[in-house]
């Protein structure tokens, strides 16, 4: 069948084999309908969307089958369900009803949602047809290779060079005299999942370097994760090839090296993320661990943080409890207890803790689990986020996935299952690391900059494959693939959607410390937002950080907008003055007050407002055209963001959708609608803001008429 | 906290003429290892203070401990606090005593200075914190050094909450009957009640007799749309078909013609059969052929004090394992008894909102469940309830006025049922097994997750749920003494104690209960109760556990002042822009007039008036909400 697709011999064929005859041969493709866009092919009428909890009421739409999305429209309530086949994480076949064939498809950004089909033969097409488009053969049939971005949005190549590894190791002033950068990866021969620059204790010649290579699982030998300001450093390797007596004198000498590095403590720490009972299995396969012995002035410490198969059978029943039909307060609470998810999120912030408190009281600390890109990964990026104010920022947090996730080899294409293939492999480890990161944002509201949606926006984006930013195992892969020509980077795209995702309660000047969370279980909580997300009727009916989120939108509009407001002031009161002194109007009572009160707004004026308005006075040419198009480009009062139900193009909003403001008529729109940005007349900064069509027609209009 | 009087600096303070305890040279060797973040302080520095000369029979009401030093927090505990004291006698050196209060903190005083001692403060504690006459309490000492602007006892009388009902001459159904002003019809109902107009005092006697405590039906809530929420206790009507004519015109007397209504029963089907033979039971079908029976079971005020417990001590173990933090939450069953009432709450105010039907609720004596609904319910209809002052009058309507016994249910609370506390005077008259209930936090947190799920639709914040939740336990106020308004009338609070409401109105006070994020919601509210939505309520639980010691509480309170200045900012932003458009509008017709700018086009005058009006219109639409 691939074989077919490649070879281009399309023919009827079945609905997969035109899909990926169209995505290989796009603009040809004239024969297949569209649907907002979007070719399709399949389509199937009267199918029914099953809601869970409510047997009786279902919807009764159309289903689309498209290159790309599974569509599901109800004409009635205007609603449309739009999966992405890449979201997909199994589709099922359920056994024949009365009311038809039963499809069940469960995505991995946790929505769950059965339609039934009125033929059996369609469902068994279109299920066919979801398993091949939602589990490609190859990376090159991922979606993020066919993907093109709307022309207004962001360019290919806008995000590849956001972050760069040497200049984050720079930040942490990194290599020093202790510290030194090796080219010895340059060609990823030392170990092929790490970066090709890695940073070494400046004392670690090069057969150390080499030997401790070689003793250690994949070739992952321990070097600089995270330089603390106090010189106590955090490593990351894999786990030594020690089996149960096995010694390797680089290595042994390695870690000295790492130890010696920190002029500040006489020992340092070994952290095996793993529970001892793993590690000891490992050392009959001729893995394990340190040998206290062994290593100078070592202290050894096994944490317990479960495997990669654990923790996929734990979210498993997460969802399971998640999923319960009309469950009592007690079958939920025990449920979410037996699953054991909380227990292992909390096991991950401990861990973390641990390495924070080692490296805040100056002691160097080296972090392994098996292979050190799992649970190595995770209390890594913690510890960094716990100690660096700068990783809790937007910038700093996707620098920090850049460095420990991506550079070091998180095998997000194994992982998060893109390809058909072992599922064994699959696990919510950077799930894991996202919702550590938001129990730590409940107990720190004000320290981090980003909000809940846009940790949302990550999980999603790191399933969708939209991007090329998550796709491979390690950066050698992704050299490799040429994803950052072929495809579209994840940081161009949330650069220009920063506004969506600030927390409008963040205060720099509060994000200086390290963080010290209260990790008693009372503070570990379920992650609604995560989990239920699509279970429109459990969250909160006013959300907060919206509103917020909207207020601070439109404070700033006013400001720019009182900016503007307050220099055409000054620049009339200037010429009716200049007109009065020239002796040929009388005073009159009503200027004198607008004397006061300009005197009182002056206060308020920054120096750099009254330069801008002595040029403004050179050029003086304010008409009263001018003035009314200025006034009416700003809304004062924003329509509230309670009880919008649905867009103006009748989109419903559900819990998590973002609801915008268009900054000139401060009606509400979904995001789709108010895609276009432009400069309001009414705002000083001439900054590109949002607004609806139908006023960025009207905007056009007014200056095509300008112009002319 | 309170008021610091000279007496305030001892220790313990007590009423020294009562030769049952003379211990109190001894407190001066305290060691304090307290749990609440309070240093370990040597106490040798201490000294009683001077002014040791109490009038006889006053009595102090606070256990204070200090360090006597400038800019260390002094700790003041009400007597009326404390919940149970624990003795920890460690021979002939003293001993610790555990102090367990009714606010869920817990202090430990080490005393080393002799045993004697040691049972003299303990004894002293518990003597003190199980006073029973009740004009020994705090309230009736206590005097504010402010002024007072409105007398909080009169603010939220039958006449004024309902006045909206009752315009003389209007078409109103409804009327204040006084039948109850000597509390011989039903003890535990205030003196006026509202009935429907066309019911002579005559009936109301005689439905008294058919209803538990007397407490016939009475209206508590009518909806815009007409339909209105009765409520009583259960029907007396045993295990025949014993029935009462003159209850039952009560009742249909509310339903419009053709209506048809609903009796809500909190009680489970085999509760009330079981009441039955206790002479209780149900209305018997036959007789009220225009009511349907619903039957939404709540739990009995008798175990919520026991999940109380076993949740509270599940929030103060910090050490155990996440697995047993979990199946502890679940078995102390605190959050199945919120979804319960929220469920029922929510059932009712669908028959009232979106059937248009009027309601009848009842339990079994129509003081604990009955009234968490009939409150919860208003929260959810009726937007007033979600202010401040709503919120006050909702409380003194639905649970003060109507009779839920405060002193009885919260003599006591969690720390002192089951384990191993000793419970204080446990045999003294007073504290009567399985009537110690905390129906009242149950409604509190019933309105937090309301709270949480509506963030923007209430006027106040959560801290003053947790207000309420402090001063219905111990306070210096008197709003919460007594059992029903016949006890409040006989101890004169009116004149002898301050309001709580006097004090939570005024003006230096009002700002810290202000939600940032309030915006006016004239809509009916529907929370989810569902079990994912419903979630502990951290704030009032972990407060004193230290599962919240780490700032995490300063945090919090920081990320809402931001939101208060985030809001005060855009308010700002919004009137400056308003006044500046019309100051610029203001000198363009100047400066058209003088000849500065030209004359513009009729048409594109009127667009540019458009403009700046449009926007103040606005302004001022918002500003006025009803």
């Amino acid at each position: 069948m691939e074989a077919s697709a490649v070879g281009g011999m399309e023919r009827r064929g079945s609905v997969y084999e035109r899909i990926r005859c169209w995505l290989l041969t796009q603009p040809a493709a004239h024969d297949l309908d569209h649907f907002k866009g979007e070719p399709i092919g399949k389509k199937v009428e009267g199918v029914r969307m099953l809601d869970r909890f409510n047997v009786k009421k279902s919807f009764v739409g159309v289903l689309y089958l498209t290159a790309t999305h599974l569509i599901f429209v109800d004409p009635e309530s205007k609603k449309e369900t739009w999966i992405l086949h890449m979201h997909i994480l199994s589709a099922e076949k359920m056994p024949l009803t009365t009311m038809g064939s039963p499809l069940q498809i469960r995505c991995k950004t946790f929505l769950s949602v059965t339609f039934v089909l009125p033929k059996e033969r369609d469902c068994q097409e279109i299920y066919t047809t979801l398993q091949q488009l939602s589990k490609p053969v190859q990376l090159e049939d991922l979606y993020c290779f066919d993907y093109t971005a709307s022309t207004e949005e962001v360019q290919k190549h806008v995000g590849w060079n956001f972050f760069d590894l040497q200049a984050e190791f720079q930040r942490m002033r990194v290599p020093n005299d202790a510290w030194s950068l090796t080219l010895l990866n340059k060609d990823y021969e030392l170990c092929d999942t790490y970066p090709r620059y890695l940073f070494v204790p400046a004392a670690a010649s090069t057969t150390v370097l080499m030997g401790s290579s070689s003793f250690r699982s994949k070739g992952r030998l321990p070097v600089l994760s995270y330089l603390h300001t106090n010189k106590a450093a955090i490593c990351r390797c894999s786990q030594p090839l020690s089996g149960f007596s096995a010694r390797c004198m680089e290595d042994e000498q390695m870690l000295n090296c790492i130890l010696k590095a920190n002029p500040n403590s006489k020992f340092m720490y070994v952290v095996d993320t793993r529970p001892k009972i793993n590690a000891m299995a490992n050392r009959a396969a001729g893995k394990g661990y340190e040998n206290e012995n062994f290593y100078e002035n070592i202290k050894f410490q096994f944490i317990g943080i479960e495997n990669i198969h654990i923790m996929r059978n734990s979210l498993q029943k997460l969802l399971e409890a998640c999923e319960q039909k009309g469950p009592t307060m007690n079958n939920f609470l025990s449920a979410i207890e037996a699953s054991g998810w909380l227990r292992h999120i909390k096991a991950v912030l401990d861990t973390s803790n641990f390495i924070v408190q080692a490296v805040q009281e100056g002691v160097s600390v080296v972090v392994h689990c098996s292979d050190g890109w799992d649970r190595t990964a995770q209390v890594c990026s913690l510890a960094s986020l716990f100690l660096d104010p700068f990783h809790r920022t937007l910038q700093g947090f996707q620098a920090l996935i850049e460095r420990e996730w991506l550079a070091f080899g998180h095998k997000f294409v194994d992982r998060c299952g893109f390809l058909a293939g072992d599922q064994k492999e699959v696990s919510p480890i950077f799930t894991q690391f996202l919702e550590c990161v938001w129990q730590l944002t409940n107990q720190y509201p004000c320290t981090f900059q980003f909000n809940e949606r846009f940790l949302l926006a990550l999980h999603d984006h790191v399933q969708s494959c939209q991007f090329g930013t998550f796709i491979g195992n390690c950066e050698k892969d992704r050299l490799d693939l040429r994803l950052h020509e072929r495809t579209y980077s994840l940081w161009g795209y949330i650069a220009n959607h920063m506004n969506e995702y600030m927390n409008p309660l963040y205060a720099a000047e509060e994000n200086t410390d390290v963080l010290v969370p209260n990790l008693a279980p009372q503070n570990i909580r379920f992650w609604r937002g995560m989990y239920c997300r699509f279970e429109s009727g459990v969250h909160p009916r006013e959300v907060m950080s919206d509103m917020l989120l909207a207020l601070c939108d439109h404070s700033s509009s006013l400001e720019d907008h009182i900016r503007l407001l307050t220099k055409r002031i000054d620049s009339l009161k200037a010429k009716i003055d200049s007109k009065k002194k020239s002796g040929e109007t009388k005073v009159e009572e009503k200027i004198e007050d607008c004397v006061d009160n300009k005197t009182s707004y002056d206060k308020e004026i920054s120096e750099q407002d009254e330069d801008v308005f002595k040029d403004e006075k050179v050029d003086s040419l304010v008409t009263v055209e001018q003035l009314a198009s200025e006034l009416k480009s700003v809304a004062v009062e924003w329509k509230t963001l309670r009880n919008v139900r649905e867009c103006n193009c009748s989109t419903p909003f559900d819990h998590f959708s973002r609801k915008c403001h268009c900054w000139r008529c401060g009606e509400v729109f979904c995001t789709r609608c108010i895609d276009k940005h432009t400069a309001l007349p009414g705002h000083d900064s001439q900054r590109a803001v949002p607004v609806c069509r139908t006023c960025y027609k009207e905007l056009r209009r007014t200056f095509s008429v300008d112009s002319a | 906290m309170a008021q610091k009087h000279a007496q305030s600096r001892l220790l313990i303070t007590g009423n020294l003429n009562n030769k049952q305890f003379q211990g109190h040279e001894g407190l001066r060797e305290f060691l304090i290892l307290s749990k609440c973040g309070f240093e370990l302080w040597s106490l040798e520095k201490w000294s009683l203070s001077s002014s040791l000369k109490l009038r006889e029979l006053t009595i102090s009401h606070h256990l204070i401990l200090s360090a006597r030093k400038e800019g260390v927090e002094e700790l003041w505990i009400l007597h009326q606090n404390i919940d149970a004291v624990e003795r920890k006698p460690n021979g002939m050196v003293g001993g610790t005593i555990v102090v367990k209060c009714k606010d869920f903190r817990i202090i430990q005083l080490d005393l080393n200075s002799g045993y004697e001692k040691f049972v003299n403060v303990a004894n002293s504690l518990e003597w003190l914190s199980t006073l029973d006459n009740m004009t020994l309490l705090y309230p009736f000492f206590y005097r504010p050094v402010y002024n007072m602007l409105e007398d909080g006892w009169s603010a939220f009388r039958t006449e004024s909450e309902f006045s909206k009902l009752l315009v003389p001459g209007s078409n109103e159904e409804w009327r204040i009957s006084y039948v109850n002003k000597n509390f011989t019809v039903c003890r535990s109902y205030p003196s006026a009640v509202v009935v429907p107009k066309n019911i002579d005092d005559e009936t109301l006697i005689a439905a008294s007799k058919f209803r538990h405590g007397g407490r016939f039906p009475v209206l508590s809530y009518k909806h815009e749309g007409g339909s209105v929420l009765l409520r009583a206790s259960q029907p007396l009507a045993g295990p025949g078909v014993k029935r009462c004519k003159e209850d039952e015109k009560l009742v249909n007397s509310v339903l419009g013609p053709g209506k048809k209504g609903y009796i809500v029963d909190t009680r489970s089907q085999s509760l009330a059969q079981s009441a039955k033979a206790r002479g209780g039971g149900v209305e018997p079908e036959a007789h009220y052929p225009l009511w349907k029976r619903v039957q939404r079971p709540i739990d009995r005020q008798a175990v919520y004090l026991d999940s109380l417990a076993k949740l509270v001590d599940a929030c103060n173990d910090v050490s155990c394992s996440i697995d047993k933090w979990m199946s502890r939450l679940e078995s102390s069953s605190w959050l199945s008894h919120v979804k319960d009432s929220l469920n029922c709450a929510c059932v009712v105010a669908q028959c009232i909102d979106q059937e248009g039907a009027s309601v009848l609720l009842h339990g079994s004596e129509g003081l604990d469940s009955t009234l968490l609904v009939t409150s919860l319910c208003q929260i959810i209809l009726n937007p007033d309830c979600r202010t401040v002052r709503g919120l006050e009058a909702l409380v003194e309507r639905e649970w003060l006025q109507a009779g839920h016994p405060f002193s009885l249910r919260h003599k006591k609370s969690c720390y002192s049922v089951g384990g191993s506390s000793v419970v204080p005077g446990g045999n003294k008259s007073g504290v009567i097994k399985g009537q110690q209930a905390c129906t009242f936090l149950l409604f509190l947190d019933c309105v937090f997750q309301i709270h949480c799920q509506f963030p923007c639709s209430f006027e106040f914040n959560t801290h003053l749920l947790i207000l309420l939740f402090e001063h219905s336990y111990s306070s210096q106020f008197g709003t919460f003494l007594g059992n029903c308004e016949a006890d409040r009338e006989r101890l004169e609070l009116s004149k002898k104690t301050v309001s709580l409401w006097s004090h939570l109105n005024r003006p230096e006070v009002l700002p810290s209960l202000m939600n940032p994020m309030y915006e006016p919601n004239s809509k009916v509210i529907w929370p989810s109760v569902a079990p994912m939505s419903l979630i502990l309520w951290r704030e009032l639980f972990l407060r004193y556990s230290s599962a919240s010691a780490d700032g995490v509480s300063t945090r919090l309170k920081a990320a809402s002042e931001n939101t208060l200045h985030l809001n005060i900012k855009d308010k700002e932003l919004r009137s400056k822009a308003a006044k500046l458009r019309r100051q610029l509008m203001e000198l363009e017709k100047e400066a058209i007039e003088i000849g500065v700018l030209e004359s513009p086009t009729s048409a594109l005058l009127a667009e540019s008036a458009d403009a700046t009006t449009g926007g103040t219109e606005v302004v001022a639409k918002n500003n006025s909400y009803p």
